[in-house]
């Protein structure tokens, strides 16, 4: 157990991944000291999944050198990087949502201790010293499913810790909590830190952890770009690294006066997700509403939609009343809905791109019951183009596609129904930095040709990119309205925060 | 599209391999019992057989479409055939014919669908409206379904019909059996529906991802009420042709037909997960199983045996597809506990 | 989902209770020691089928070949005891059963968690596997003369006698085996690694593998020992029937399913009480009895039953159903 004089914990040196002739990896260094943070930052695709799979043993390297303590581990596993101490926390957590909250902690470490019983006690009895030593008090006898998102995670640290962790690596561990809880988790990563315990911190945003971190290393594109002391990064900076270039996206023109309001949303109460919440959108508008997670955006863009049921208020499209908590209902009055997870919620996967644009257009495309494949496949192929989908083959599953072209994908099914409003949920995450551009592009476009759009997004640049108008969301209330380019990034982020 | 399955090569999908199995299995037959089982008599007694089992594998089909399962087929087949044999014993009785028969039937062969649809309806409104997992939803309503019959009859079968019930499972029509015309009328259109129509494209949909199909604007609930009422009302056909062959109806008749249903479904490469099945593959399944099941049967061999070799097939199937079903069971994560 | 009011278990409960009040009313002589011994007796098959039954669906699978292998575990012994040893004792006949049915259980397990097959599917064929092989290659007869060892073990009785009143009443050996079962999957599933790694797999696969459980080996325990437990209630329903009947039992699986889920199981995985899965085959055993005492034909039997799963299990997923659209 004790520590070499060199103070580096884990070394991973000229550490390079390949997939079936994809370089995931090339040639990174990475060394983490006890007690020591380093951000981990980087974007979707630019190796940081990879690296973590690598770290926990998950998947070998294809080259490198990996040492833990000053010996170099080879044909390193899961339980050797378990027995030495290094835990992820993945950002689903991997808790059992039918155990106990002392089962959850406690739970890895007998199974790593070899133990044949089982005690419920003496489980309780780990999980409270456990829960002591970050200083926090969740009911050990609770069913996990019934704890908070915030309360989930710091139960996933404290399983860590039970199986004696000293690097704890956390995948986007800032996502989906709110300001104070964010604090709070800050307050628990001192403490480890204190206790020899080192983190890293993998993420696309890093914003809230420099504070308690000594360094920053970003990624891109599989290899390392830069690395130093967290003191001289920020957001501004990270964001430049970890795109590589000056993101300065276009702001968008004025709002066409024709202005008619097309979309009227009164007070919209669903207690529990947002409170009162009334705005109105015109043709050509694009509407950014904004918040930390947990303030009620996404339960207010699916109630847009219908895909949640407000309890009370009143949704109408140019004076007509839209019914809510009906999907269909909401899409015949000509509302659209890009979903925020395009994996589980967007796309249909196995099937073709074809497909999964003509979806939304099939009750067009009858004649007499029957479809009329050729008009149809026609149709999405032309709003494929429109949309610049790469793709070698429109019969190919859309699971072959890209990030950026998935989400074009899921944009065309819409845009092939004409919709007035249309609701954008997250529109770039897990997107590319070039096709993140090019969807702005496609959003301010779709004000431009007079439709209504609502972005909903806790990405500040794309909001300030694209919207000309932002509503700001806090505990379920809309508190404030800004409008377009009257306030800066970092003005922005404050307001959201404060 | 369309265009997605013919670009594949033909000898690619699962539906080449299994025609490759039907004609195997029609080959070893013939080459054992060359006498026997190129007769007429048997060619002709197979194409009488496996109607109404295949039937009520098209109707398994197409709720497994979806990512479900009906495991009431038999029990809507019995107590649709149940209650038209009431209908056609306590209104006509055996020396009932020419016009008045007709119209009988016709009445019970009216109420039978009604059956099945009502049957199919009170199944999809579990799955869609009430979220039951249909394995429990079709279990729970199957033991109803044949709960009922059993009530109706006391558990004691029903006979004494009309002559002219005898036509719907024993005649021909231009030397082709009756039950083989209802089944190829059933599956042709079950085939269009799925390929040439909106609805069914959005049941591949659907059961590709009921998640994405939410948020695409489908009408999901409509999608399975009507394909729990479709399972249904081939359910109840399946029963009349029972019923007419048997020449009486039980409650429990055709019990070895749920296992038998499930596995050509799966044989015939319908994904249990939703989202991929093909008529075509379904019948090559059926046809496979009536080859091997009679050809059994002339080497005499016993009927236990038959039911040890279908549930042996349909474990190798599985084992053979396993390699496909690393993807599935990867995708099915995220829903599993919605 | 959280208190005692919305739970399973108290559902069960009360109708059970609502059963014996009505059941009293319309039938005074319904609450008799008589009844309540001739129910336990009923429910000692059942009771251990359905803890098996209930242990794979909180690892997350479901099966239905178990009635196949308790029958057949069953048959193999008896045939095989009176072929080679007729003056077997009974607990070695015993143990040759349950040994029978682990082996049968380690093929589900062979191709559930070594292929990683659908569960359902899998248990079908197998069902019909074990059926067949059974009926083709040991025999379809019914075997009245059992080995004398085990019709013994059917007249060892724990308690027997009249009361003051004048009831009859009897409780054989075989609920101690009914206890005895009770008693060790309770310890199973709440006091070692393995029972907990269960109830782990059944709520997330995903991340029991991340935790290093080896998901493949607790799997195959579970079929092994489903079996092992359908061999032992095979060879008691042999023996309390007095008659070695290779068409008894199957058949019956829907109905135990049934007892588990009414008692709180999920079929999602994870969640499963042993109280649960005894208080619903308490409900299914009354219904399967006693449904005339209420006044209701026996015919309707089947029906009630179905009603029942339909209740038992459509509330609790409407429940869910609304909370997870308010939540939102």
């Amino acid at each position: 157990m004790d520590q070499p004089q060199t103070g580096a914990f884990v070394e991973m040196k000229g550490v390079t991944k390949h997939y079936a002739g994809v370089t995931a990896l090339e040639g990174v260094d990475l060394t983490v000291a006890a007690g020591e943070a380093v951000c981990l930052a980087g974007e979707n695709g630019s190796g940081k999944s990879t690296l973590i799979k690598i770290l926990s043993g998950v998947e070998p390297a294809s080259a490198g050198e990996i040492r833990i303590g000053g010996k170099t581990m080879s044909r390193f596993s899961p339980r050797m990087a378990t027995a030495a101490g290094l835990m992820v926390i993945f950002q689903d957590f991997s808790l059992f949502p039918n155990l106990t909250v002392a089962e959850n902690i406690a739970f890895a470490g007998e199974l790593a201790g070899r133990r044949r019983f089982f005690s419920a006690r003496s489980a309780r009895a780990a999980a409270r010293s456990v829960l002591d030593r970050v200083g926090v008090d969740i009911p050990l006898r609770a069913r996990l499913e019934t704890l908070p998102v915030a309360h989930k995670q710091i139960v996933a640290i404290c399983r860590a810790l039970a199986c004696e962790a000293r690097l704890i690596i956390m995948d986007e561990p800032t996502a989906s909590l709110t300001e104070r809880e964010v604090r709070a988790l800050l307050g628990i990563i001192r403490l480890l830190k204190e206790q020899g315990v080192a983190v890293v911190f993998v993420s696309h945003k890093l914003a809230e952890v420099l504070e308690v971190s000594e360094r920053v290393v970003v990624l891109r594109n599989g290899r390392k770009v830069v690395e130093g002391p967290a003191g001289t990064f920020d957001t501004a900076s990270l964001a430049m690294h970890m795109t590589g270039r000056e993101v300065r996206d276009a702001a968008p023109g004025p709002v066409p006066d024709s202005g008619d309001t097309l979309l009227r949303v009164e007070a919209l109460d669903k207690p529990g997700s947002f409170r009162n919440v009334s705005f109105d959108l015109s043709a050509g508008e694009v509407l950014g509403i904004t918040g930390l997670l947990g303030s009620g955006r996404t339960s207010l863009a699916k109630s847009l939609f219908g895909l949640v049921a407000p309890e009370s208020g009143r949704i109408a499209v140019s004076g007509a009343d839209v019914p809510l908590g009906d999907p269909v209902a909401a899409s015949e009055a000509r509302i659209g809905y890009v979903p925020e997870d395009r994996l589980t919620e967007g796309l249909f996967l196995t099937q073709s791109i074809l497909r999964n644009v003509a979806v939304g257009r099939l009750g067009d495309h009858e004649r007499g019951g029957f479809l009329q494949h050729r008009a149809l496949a026609a149709e999405a192929s032309g709003w494929l183009r429109r949309l610049k989908v790469k793709a070698p083959s429109v019969a190919a599953p859309v699971q072959s596609l890209s990030g950026g072209n998935q989400q074009r994908v899921v944009l065309a099914r819409w845009m092939a129904r004409a919709p007035r409003v249309l609701v954008l949920n997250g529109p770039s995450v897990g997107v590319d930095v070039g096709s993140k551009a090019d969807i702005h592009d496609i959003i301010r476009d779709l004000g431009a040709r007079g439709l209504g759009v609502i972005v909903i997004s806790d990405d500040l640049p794309e909001l300030l990119a694209t919207c000309h108008r932002i509503l700001v969301m806090k505990g379920g209330r809309m508190v404030e309205e800004i409008g377009a380019g009257s306030v800066t990034e970092d003005e922005l982020a404050h307001r959201l925060a404060s | 599209m369309s265009g997605s399955r013919t670009e594949a090569r033909l000898t690619e999908a699962p539906e080449f391999r299994l025609a490759v199995i039907a004609v195997l299995v029609f080959s070893l037959m013939a080459a054992l019992s060359p006498d026997r089982f190129l007769s007429p008599q048997n060619l002709t007694s197979m194409a009488f057989q496996f109607p109404e089992f295949a039937i009520l594998a098209l109707a398994m089909t197409v709720t497994m479409m979806t990512g479900g399962i009906d495991l009431s087929v038999v029990g809507v087949a019995n107590l649709s055939a149940v209650v038209a044999a009431i209908i056609l014993t306590a209104f006509a009785d055996p020396e009932t014919t020419g016009g008045l028969a007709f119209i009988w039937l016709a009445l019970a062969l009216l109420a039978s669908l009604t059956v099945g649809a009502t049957a199919g309806l009170l199944n999809g409104i579990l799955v869609s409206r009430f979220g039951l997992p249909p394995i429990l939803a079709t279990l729970g309503s199957g033991l109803v379904f044949t709960g009922l019959a059993v009530a109706m009859t006391g558990g004691s079968a029903v006979m004494g019909f009309p002559d002219i019930v005898f036509v719907i499972g024993n005649a021909r029509i231009l030397l082709v059996p009756v039950p083989l015309i209802l089944f190829a009328i059933l599956a042709a259109g079950l085939h269009v529906l799925l390929t040439r129509t909106g609805f069914g494209l959005r049941i591949t949909m659907y059961g590709a991802n009921p998640l994405a199909a939410l948020c695409a604007a489908i009408d999901i609930d409509r999608i399975l009420l009507r394909v729990y009422v479709i399972a249904g009302m081939f359910s109840s056909v399946a029963g009349m042709i029972i019923m007419s062959r048997a020449n009486s109806a039980k409650a429990d008749y055709g019990s070895s037909y749920l296992l038998l249903a499930v596995l050509i479904a799966v044989l015939g490469g319908v994904n249990p997960y939703g989202g991929y099945g093909r008529v075509v593959g379904v019948v090559l399944a059926v046809l496979s199983m009536q080859f091997l099941s009679s050809g059994l049967n002339m080497l005499q061999v016993s009927n236990f045996a038959r039911e040890l070799i279908w549930g042996g097939l349909l474990i190798f199937v599985m084992v053979v597809n396993t390699t496909n079903w690393a993807g599935f069971r990867t995708r099915r994560g995220p829903f599993k506990s919605s | 989902m959280t208190g005692v009011l919305t739970r399973n278990e108290t559902l069960v409960a009360v109708v059970i209770a609502l059963f014996c009040i009505v059941a009293t009313a319309s039938d005074p002589n319904f609450l008799t020691v008589t009844t309540l011994s001739d129910l336990l007796r009923a429910s000692i098959v059942l009771g251990i089928l359905a803890t098996g039954a209930m242990l794979v669906l909180i690892s997350g699978g479901i099966d239905v070949s178990f009635t196949a292998v308790a029958v057949s575990a069953m048959y193999v012994t008896t045939t095989l005891s009176l072929a080679l040893w007729p003056d077997m004792p009974w607990y070695l006949i015993f143990a040759a059963s349950i040994l029978v049915g682990a082996g049968l259980g380690a093929i589900n397990g062979i191709f559930i968690a070594g292929f990683g097959l659908p569960t359902l599917i899998v248990t079908l064929g197998t069902l019909s596997v074990f059926r067949g092989c059974l009926l083709t290659f040991v025999g379809s007869e019914r075997i009245s003369a059992l080995p004398p060892e085990m019709r013994n073990f059917s007249r060892m009785m724990i308690a027997r006698g009249t009361t003051e009143g004048g009831d009859f009443y009897a409780l054989p050996w075989a609920l101690a085996a009914l206890a005895l079962v009770v008693f060790l999957t309770a310890f199973i599933l709440h006091k070692t690694m393995l029972g907990r790694s269960i109830f782990a797999i059944g709520g997330s696969v995903e991340s029991a593998r991340r935790i290093g459980i080896n998901v493949r080996r607790i799997q195959f325990f579970v079929y092994v020992y489903v079996g092992a437990l359908a061999g032992l209630a095979g060879i008691l329903q042999g023996s309390m029937g007095r008659m070695a009947d290779p068409f008894s039992l199957v058949g019956l699986e829907l109905s135990v399913i049934a007892a588990v889920v009414l008692g709180g199981a999920r079929l999602v995985g994870g969640y499963g009480t042993i109280t649960g899965t005894l208080l619903g085959v308490a409900l299914i055993v009354l219904v399967q009895n006693s449904l005339i005492v209420i006044g209701i034909p026996s015919t309707w039997q089947s029906v009630t039953i179905g009603l029942l799963i339909l209740l038992g299990t459509g509330l609790p997923a409407f429940q869910a159903k609304r909370a997870a659209a308010r939540a939102g």
